[in-house]
């Protein structure tokens, strides 16, 4: 690992990757779709649940359409980085494995104030919530903190230990920069430079155009009721696979189309189409989709299931 | 008499539950060990974020042997009811002894149970005050079971006597008690070993950590100031926030920085509120100004470069914080100066609540009620309703949903920029108060009218769909309603005929449910009772005046209470109410058994005592003095002329005998004592008074 302060976006990222690599993380890549957060990643929703171990990072760009400000604003977009780490059962020294990640980005203790602020966390949508904190760095929130105590209305047993650093918030910190897309992306002496604002702002205004005034809503709500059938069909086959005769419990795919029932809501939100009242009726149906995928997931090897266990009748 | 030490760490505890923790370790721990018959002189608790600490001084270092004695069956009882015995003391039959007792001989078991030393005592106190410990909210981790507000990491539980500290004994969940701790987190983070609290207090401090947390208040709260003071500026006061800063630090370290200027133009709640919600700052007011100029942050640390980079890194969070702001503001002032028709629109798709309709639907109702309410208080209606209008459409702005406490502020301002009436933008920002028994009260007639409509509106609202507040639970927050409606109508001396106002609001509602006008004055007048209680009014003079007609005039009532009051507090008036009750007993005993009401009116030819006449002479001064006051709504008036008669009812009971033998004279007493009992009724109902 290189020492002293880092000079682009891209080399605290791949700080962060080496470091929690040195931890035994697995380092995943992103999920291949558009999620609201890191939390939406298989490997933290499905895999939070159930016995077995897990430890994974990985980056995950995340959407949310309603912060989409043109690339305006110095640090909220439609698209930005989260860096994501779970680990299950949550170790004992998981504060000093945190700490010892912003060390690794070249945060010194002896000049910064690292304070560890209450912040439960709820996700409506996936019906999780944990108790934890937000990580303060000089008052700037750079990382959320939380061991999971439900997901998909299920206990967490064991808990796991999830981190979630906003990386152009923290790359910003760090860097220096006071507008996200000033940020150098990969080293300011390369020989192409690249700034964040070279790769982001046309299509952080792009988007937000899209997002905001021209997404089709009637398109979009079909969509939604497309995936939030598609998920329940997928639930709804038979256990045994008929072509091979295997036990296969299609809870990915179910997944899929839950997370993409999850982003069509955004979309719809940012158009701003679903009234107070709808929403919350929205986030219910969201949520039926990942309790039925988690209910779904916790019968599958990888949810803990041993194949001695009655399996729950589908 | 050995001193206990409990130091419960953790990882970081909410700063919002460390009050509440300190307090229910203090006591269940004491409660514990007391119930298990130990003494001890002093206890105190203390919290940092990542520690609870107990040191209690002065513990008996053993709870006392007892011998308890049981009496059980007779000797010669059969076999069965001694068994019975037996398996209840645990004794076997040989350690019992026979006694003589008044039935003759019985069974006595003698049980002795030794004390216990102090250590085992504490370690299953503290252990069953670890595993019940009532967090509002505690989790799990790992793979553990055992539940703490965040990872309980280390106990430390130690027992001090002049011969050295013994660890107690104690294991939860892999937790094994010890003597260790450890000093601040960054600036001293090695393991220390203690042996009683002084060291334990002194090592802390050595260590950076400051345990106890008025200190650290007191601390921040001094160096702020003094840093406020230096450049001629105040720091806004906030208890709240200062408590909570240090329940955030163990070390404080107090640093103060500027505002961008591009920011010092936003409305000061904006900035205040903007600071202190998102980054715990304090805000520092020039007073010469009344503008918020600085921020005091409260770092958890010292650092090489005294704070420098710490004080840049909250100014740049803050600078984005603000732009935020700005940006809402200055999207909000858009909206505002194009007349606000966009949160109009926006309030008729937010619900209200589901069988009251939208926000807009509500704002109808309001604007229309504050119309009707606006002549009663001297409000102009126009601008009444036009005030309740606008009022609410700030619930649509941009800020106010990032600040939902900056409701009706925002408001004042949008209607100013809207360039309408001062009167419309004080109503915006006046007409959620009064918010409690002590929250100002609005009194500009715009202000009150749309303050009353709102809350009358909440109320009859509520009522309508049978959702009253039950026992403890009120989630509408009706009574809070209730008490609003009764200091604004007090305050302002307003005369409000609220059942006739309740009934027309009430019409007005789609949803007509089982709630009636009727109903809801007397949730009102229960409510009054509590407020009028708190400013020294007696329940019985409440009582009655509550039972004389007009008591939906909630200002005429209250003036009536304030006269029964005072003329009982006079000796007249103390003696009346017992010649009044003697006058209306009497004449309801006669009423009851004779079956007719004595009302025809007493005819003075038949009086045949001097105090007789005399009465008739106090009644006819009293009644023609009693009606004009009574008119004029003078009180004090009526309730003197009526106090006047107390002499002549004293001095009639003392010369005749009412039930007298020659039934013409004891027909005409009792018509004598029923104009007593109109003349006092049409003043107060004296039979609710007590005494």
């Amino acid at each position: 690992m290189s020492d002293g302060k880092p000079r682009s976006f891209q080399e605290i990222i791949l700080r962060l990757q080496t470091y929690w690599a040195s931890k035994g993380c697995a380092i995943l890549q992103p999920y291949d779709m558009e999620v609201g957060a890191g939390t939406f990643h298989p490997a933290t929703t499905l895999r939070s649940l159930g016995t077995r171990p897990w430890a994974a990072a990985y980056v995950q760009p995340s959407r949310r359409p309603t912060d989409g400000r043109y690339g305006e604003n110095p640090n909220r977009m439609q698209h930005y980085y989260q860096y994501q780490v779970l680990i299950k059962p949550s170790p004992p020294d998981l504060q000093e494995l945190y700490l010892g990640s912003l060390a690794a980005i070249g945060i010194d203790f002896d000049y910064h104030d690292i304070r560890f602020v209450e912040d439960d966390w709820e996700s409506p949508t996936l019906g999780a919530w944990g108790l934890g904190w937000e990580v303060w760095c000089d008052g700037m929130e750079v990382s959320q903190f939380t061991y999971f105590q439900q997901v998909g209305g299920h206990d967490c047993h064991p808990v796991s230990g999830e981190l979630t650093y906003g990386l152009e918030r923290l790359a910003m910190y760090v860097l220096g920069i006071d507008h996200v897309m000033d940020m150098p992306f990969n080293d300011p002496d390369a020989p192409i430079a690249l700034k964040y604002g070279d790769v982001f702002r046309q299509t952080e205004e792009e988007y937000s155009r899209w997002n905001f005034d021209v997404a089709d809503t009637d398109k979009l709500l079909h969509f939604f009721e497309a995936a939030e059938a598609e998920c329940a069909r997928i639930l709804d086959q038979p256990t045994e696979d008929p072509r091979s005769g295997k036990r296969i419990i299609m809870v990915h795919p179910a997944y899929d189309q839950c997370i993409k029932a999850s982003h069509f809501f955004n979309l719809l939100d940012a158009r701003g189409v679903i009234s107070v009242t709808e929403r919350q009726a929205y986030i219910g149906r969201v949520r039926a989709l990942a309790k039925r995928c988690a209910d779904a997931f916790v019968e599958t090897k990888a949810g803990g299931w041993t194949g001695d266990a009655p399996a729950a009748a589908n | 008499m050995p001193d206990l030490l409990i130091e419960l760490f953790s990882e970081e505890i909410p700063a919002r539950m460390q009050a509440g923790a300190r307090e229910a370790l203090r006591q269940r721990v004491t409660d514990g060990l007391v119930e298990a018959g130990l003494s001890y002189a002093h206890a105190r608790a203390w919290s940092t974020p990542r520690r609870l600490v107990l040191a209690i001084e002065g513990l008996s270092a053993r709870s006392p042997d007892l011998k308890e004695e049981r009496k059980g069956p007779r000797v010669d009882a059969p076999e069965k009811a001694l068994d019975g015995f037996l398996r209840s003391t645990g004794l076997t039959k040989d350690q019992l002894q026979a006694r003589d007792d008044k039935k003759g001989q019985v069974w006595i078991a003698v049980i002795e149970k030794p004390g216990r030393d102090a250590a085992e005592i504490v370690a299953e106190v503290l252990e069953a005050t670890i595993r019940n410990f009532p967090w509002p909210k505690s989790m799990r981790w790992g793979t553990g079971s055992l539940r703490w507000v965040r990872p309980l990491q280390s106990i430390l539980c130690l027992l001090t006597t002049e011969a050295g500290a013994e660890v107690v004994p104690l294991e939860i969940d892999g937790i094994r008690a010890g003597d260790m701790t450890r000093g601040h987190r960054f600036m001293a983070p090695e393991p220390v070993r203690v042996t009683g609290f002084e060291d334990y207090a002194v090592k802390l401090k050595r260590a950076n950590v400051m345990l106890d947390q008025d200190e650290r208040a007191e601390q921040i709260w001094h160096d702020a100031t003094n840093a406020a003071f230096a450049q001629g500026l105040e720091v806004v006061e906030d208890k709240g926030l200062l408590t909570e800063v240090a329940g955030l630090v163990e070390w404080p370290v107090v640093l103060m920085g500027a505002i961008g200027e591009a920011f010092l133009d936003l409305p000061p709640e904006v900035l205040q509120t903007s600071m202190k919600e998102h980054q715990k700052f304090f805000s520092v007011k020039d007073p010469k100004t009344g503008r918020i100029v600085r921020f005091v942050t409260v770092a958890n640390r010292e650092t090489a470069d005294n704070g420098e980079t710490i004080l840049k890194g909250n100014g740049k969070v803050l600078s984005a914080r603000l732009s935020d702001a700005a940006f809402f503001w200055g999207n909000d002032l858009a909206v505002a100066k194009a007349g606000m028709e966009e949160w109009r629109q926006a309030l008729t798709h937010v619900t209200f609540q589901s069988a009251l309709g939208s926000q807009a639907d509500r704002i109808g109702r309001i604007a229309a009620l504050a119309r009707e309410i606006a002549p009663l208080v001297g409000a102009d209606p126009d601008l009444a309703e036009q005030a309740a209008k606008v009022a609410k459409l700030d619930l649509a702005s941009q800020m106010v949903y990032e600040f939902p406490e900056l409701q009706g502020l925002m408001g004042r301002y949008y209607a100013e920029a809207a360039g309408l009436p001062a009167e419309v933008a004080e109503a915006c920002a006046l007409h959620y108060k009064p918010l409690g028994p002590s929250d100002e009260v609005p009194t500009a007639p715009v202000s009150v009218a749309v303050a009353l409509a709102d809350k009358m509106d909440t109320l009859t609202g509520f009522w309508a769909i049978d959702e009253k507040p039950t026992g403890s639970k009120d989630p509408f927050a009706l009574r809070r309603a209730a008490l609003g409606v009764i200091r604004l109508v007090l305050t302002g001396t307003i005369r409000m005929p609220l059942t006739e106002v309740s009934a027309w609001a009430l019409s007005r509602l789609t949803e007509t449910g089982k709630g009636t006008a009727a109903d809801l004055l007397s949730f009102l007048h229960d409510r009054l009772k509590v407020h009028l209680r708190d400013q020294g009014i007696r329940h019985d003079v409440i009582d009655a005046c509550l039972a004389m007609p007009g008591n939906d005039d909630l200002t005429l009532l209250v003036k009536r209470a304030g006269a029964l009051q005072a003329v009982l507090g006079t000796e007249d008036g103390e003696n009346l109410v017992q010649g009044f009750k003697r006058a209306n007993n009497i004449l309801t005993q006669a009423e009851e058994k004779d079956g007719v009401e004595y009302s025809f009116g007493a005819d003075r030819k038949f009086a045949d005592d001097p105090a007789e006449d005399a009465l008739f002479d106090a009644l006819d001064v009293a009644e023609a003095a009693i009606g004009p006051a009574m008119e004029a709504e003078d009180f004090a008036a009526a309730m003197a002329a009526m106090a006047a008669l107390r002499a002549p009812i004293d001095a009639f009971f003392e010369a005749v005998q009412v039930n007298s033998d020659n039934e013409i004279i004891r027909r005409n007493r009792l018509n004598l004592l029923h104009r007593i009992r109109t003349t006092c009724g049409r003043v107060a109902d004296l039979t609710r008074i007590d005494g």
